[in-house]
């Protein structure tokens, strides 16, 4: 196989290392794909289907996040054709989970022109906050099952495989093992799941206190472990 | 009941899989299904004890039984009554049986009476769509129940007349249709397994191959796919370690046809896989077969046994150096399971996820090595052509579409049933002049290729049944389905139990089909409840493009398909309220 490749995205020539992915080759050519599931730290699973593009010749569109580039390819990262399916997924999307603390997905929802209304009416995903321990809080109605947490759980960085998924299809969830608490669970409570969840559906249970209004003190209290006060020790 | 004996669950875990030492997280499947079997449920101590002696996490083993849909972690009920709701039988009554069935019973659908005797369910489609409305009740699968009988529904009773099987070749279903199972005796008699001892007896694999690939066999599993490039593909690829799949997880809507060999000639199938493995250099093959199918289960589990008996399965069969395996695997009622990859990934005892392609099967298959996957129809051809060659294959059906086809006939049709015939013929000899022709009325549409098709009208009646022909009138072949719809059917509630169906059965991996599925359901429901709003139509548009273009695997990007025909041949279906004025919309 060649050492490089040359293609073209949105009419631009340009050689990369061969098996570089068309994400990042779009990215040296200077265009931007949007992405919602992909993390740099994470295996790709090309589930959001935002980062499609249109690969000239091929039946469907392809996911810029795993597809690799191929010699003389010709690809276009934004036409009607890709903004449609972008465009469509974001309106399901918000219609689906509470992504108001999204940020990104606000600003893709404005750069697609979607109709934040379209599908209003539609089923949500509600669920009541789960508060089972001192440390985190899951809250199922802002997820947008985008595997992070139960990837970086297991063979992405913890391998501890506290958490899966409940359901199937519309009605899938991230669960522990018969929805136990996580405190009941192999949760080693290391914090990578909050930190690569880009919905706010997991958080730090301190910051979630403050944002109902508690007031810092009673958030100290209530959060900390039943060893002795730092100023107490000696 | 609480079973929680450990040496009990141990007991089914190695039992499922004698001959593997450790089965491993791959044996996580068999030991759910055995323990439902049991105890009617999965309880957290029994899965806990199943995760400790796989060596599975906890979570893993409650988000596999939370995937399929024929675990449960609550008690169930004695008997469990379910009841088909997609199209064949929901015009056949399906859905006024399980009404009157909860209601002599005295409960809503999916809750168990307070005796804990019964419980009653929809069901996806049961592959019983000729003796429709289906059921199953347990582990029986009951064709023709009676509908203004709840009691007899309850009791079991069935009133299937025995299966059609006609057409007007019987190369493929030659022993189907008799009501008797051929034993081995009877098979060899008949010819059977004459193919496979002369492949390892007298030719190469790469003869074989040859051979296949010069039939023109495709796959018949609605991809169409050569089946011989795919095999060389998999002998070539490096390893020592193969595997050949049988995905006889046909669960399209519509489609019986795989259940019929199954049922009918199960030694078909078993030296189809032989010859796979013959010809890729692969000594194990798993059978997957959905858990709605116990019959071909059985058969194909005493067919297995006699042939390993017999010399024609095991090591160095048929006294050639070649050895080979089948192990035979249940699904648990999961449509998602017939799209190859997720077939592997429950298999391994996973959720059934469709795995990002590439790396392709024959590269990186089940465990990931190299692994031929054959629909069952396809592995029941590869006999037929080694035995007689491919030159006589090819004498029936036409250049491009060489050999035969099977149809599988439903609906509104006077005589429903299985129809082989060579390729080339048109849907209306088919229809009128084999099964019958339109019953209850005249011919409204036919939905093509299933649930993952499209519908066609009396304008398509003269297309030549090729997979040339059909692409250019932009039908697809699909897995050979042919649901006919006469002049009094709502097609908006046709439309809507599809639409039902892919809701129900979308994995939830890829947004596109996990979102839209649901948006789809919902928009056809106001629709076949006449609150159609404006707009809807471009809705529509909009999702199942979106679906088609966008989503991760085959389920996603079919799940509109038949939607969008629809779109396209009747657009006034979808008019807002009061502006739709065409018979369809009774």
């Amino acid at each position: 196989m060649a050492a490089t490749v040359t293609l073209q995205i949105d009419g631009q020539s340009i050689t990369v290392a061969a098996g570089t992915t068309l994400l990042n080759a779009a990215a040296m050519a200077g265009a931007t794909v949007p992405t919602i599931c992909y993390h740099e730290h994470c295996t790709a699973n090309a589930l959001c289907r935002l980062c499609v593009v249109e690969v000239e010749g091929a039946r469907v569109l392809a996911p810029a996040c795993v597809a690799s580039v191929a010699e003389g390819m010709r690809v276009h990262t934004r036409n009607e054709r890709v903004e449609r399916s972008r465009r469509t997924i974001l309106e399901m999307l918000h219609s689906a989970s509470d992504v108001s603390e999204a940020p990104e997905i606000q600003q893709q929802l404005d750069d697609y022109h979607a109709n934040r209304e379209r599908f209003g009416g539609g089923e949500r995903r509600e669920a009541e906050v789960i508060d089972d321990n001192p440390m985190y809080i899951r809250d199922y109605s802002k997820c947008i099952l985008c595997w992070r947490c139960v990837q970086v759980c297991a063979a992405d960085a913890q391998f501890t495989y506290a958490i899966n998924f409940s359901g199937r299809g519309f009605e899938t969830s991230i669960s522990t093992f018969f929805e136990q608490s996580l405190t009941d669970s192999s949760c080693v409570f290391c914090g990578q799941c909050v930190g690569v969840c880009p919905t706010g559906a997991l958080k730090p249970k301190r910051e979630w206190l403050l944002e109902q209004g508690q007031a810092p003190a009673d958030i100290l209290d209530a959060t900390r472990g039943p060893g002795k006060k730092r100023r107490e020790r000696k | 009941m609480a079973p929680t004996a450990s040496s009990s669950i141990i007991h089914l875990t190695t039992a499922a899989q004698p001959h593997i030492d450790n089965p491993g997280h791959s044996g996580l499947l068999p030991a759910l299904i055995k323990a439902q079997k049991q105890n009617g449920y999965i309880s957290k101590p029994v899965a806990a004890e199943i995760a400790r002696v796989l060596q599975v996490p906890l979570a893993e083993v409650y988000g596999v039984i939370e995937f399929y849909a024929l675990l449960y972690k609550e008690p169930t009920a004695t008997r469990v009554i379910r009841i088909c709701g997609d199209p064949a039988c929901a015009i056949a009554g399906g859905h006024a049986a399980l009404e009157a069935v909860c209601a002599s019973l005295g409960v809503s659908p999916n809750t168990a009476t307070a005796d804990g005797g019964f419980m009653v369910e929809r069901s996806p489609c049961l592959g019983l769509c000729d003796q429709a409305p289906a059921s199953r009740v347990n582990d029986m699968a009951l064709g023709c129940i009676p509908v203004a009988v709840p009691a007899a529904i309850i009791a079991a009773k069935s009133l299937a007349k025995p299966a059609v099987v006609g057409g007007s070749l019987r190369h493929l279903t030659r022993r189907c249709g008799t009501g008797a199972t051929p034993s081995l005796a009877a098979y060899t008699t008949d010819g059977g397994y004459s193919a496979l001892t002369k492949a390892v007896q007298q030719l190469t694999p790469a003869a074989v191959i040859a051979e296949l690939k010069s039939s023109g066999l495709v796959g018949r599993g609605g991809a169409a796919f050569p089946t011989g490039v795919k095999w060389e593909s998999a002998a070539n690829a490096s390893g020592a370690e193969k595997y050949i799949v049988c995905n006889a997880d046909e669960s399209e809507p519509g489609t019986f046809k795989d259940r019929i060999l199954m049922e009918d000639d199960p030694h078909a199938v078993l030296e189809g896989m032989a010859l796979a493995g013959y010809a890729c250099g692969a000594q194990r093959g798993y059978l997957y077969v959905r858990a709605e199918y116990p019959h071909a289960q059985q058969r194909l589990a005493a067919a297995i046994a006699e042939a390993a008996a017999g010399g024609y399965l095991g090591n160095n069969l048929l006294g050639s150096k070649f050895c080979f395996d089948i192990e035979l695997r249940s699904g648990a009622g999961a449509y998602i399971c017939g799209e190859e990859t997720a077939l592997f990934e429950s298999i391994e005892g996973k959720r059934g996820f469709p795995r990002v392609k590439p790396p392709f099967p024959t590269t990186a298959g089940l465990f990931g090595k190299p692994t031929v996957v054959n629909n069952v129809e396809t592995l029941c051809n590869v006999p037929l052509i080694i035995g007689a060659g491919a030159a006589a294959y090819r004498m029936h059906g036409t250049e491009k579409s060489p050999g035969s086809k099977l149809f599988c006939l439903s609906g509104d049709v006077a005589r429903p049933g299985l129809y082989e015939v060579p390729f080339g013929v048109t849907l209306r000899t088919i229809l009128d002049e084999m099964a019958g022709g339109v019953s209850g009325g005249t011919l409204q549409a036919v939905l093509f290729g299933g649930a993952a098709g499209a519908f066609a009208t009396a304008a398509h009646l003269d297309v030549p049944m090729t997979f040339e022909d059909l692409r250019k009138a932009d039908l697809p072949l699909g897995s050979g389905v042919v649901m006919v719809f006469n002049h009094t059917r709502n097609l908006r509630s046709v439309l809507e139990g599809l639409a039902h169906f892919f809701a129900e059965e979308s994995c939830g991996k890829c947004y596109p089909c996990q979102l839209g599925t649901v948006r789809q359901h919902e928009i056809l429901g106001r629709v076949a409840a006449g609150h159609a709003r404006a707009g809807d139509k471009e809705l529509l548009a909009d999702v199942g493009w979106t679906m088609l273009d966008a989503s991760l695997c085959g389920l996603g990007q079919t799940a509109a398909t038949a939607t969008l025909s629809a779109i396209k041949l009747w657009p006034e279906l979808f008019a807002p309220n009061g502006q739709a004025q065409t018979a369809r919309t009774s």
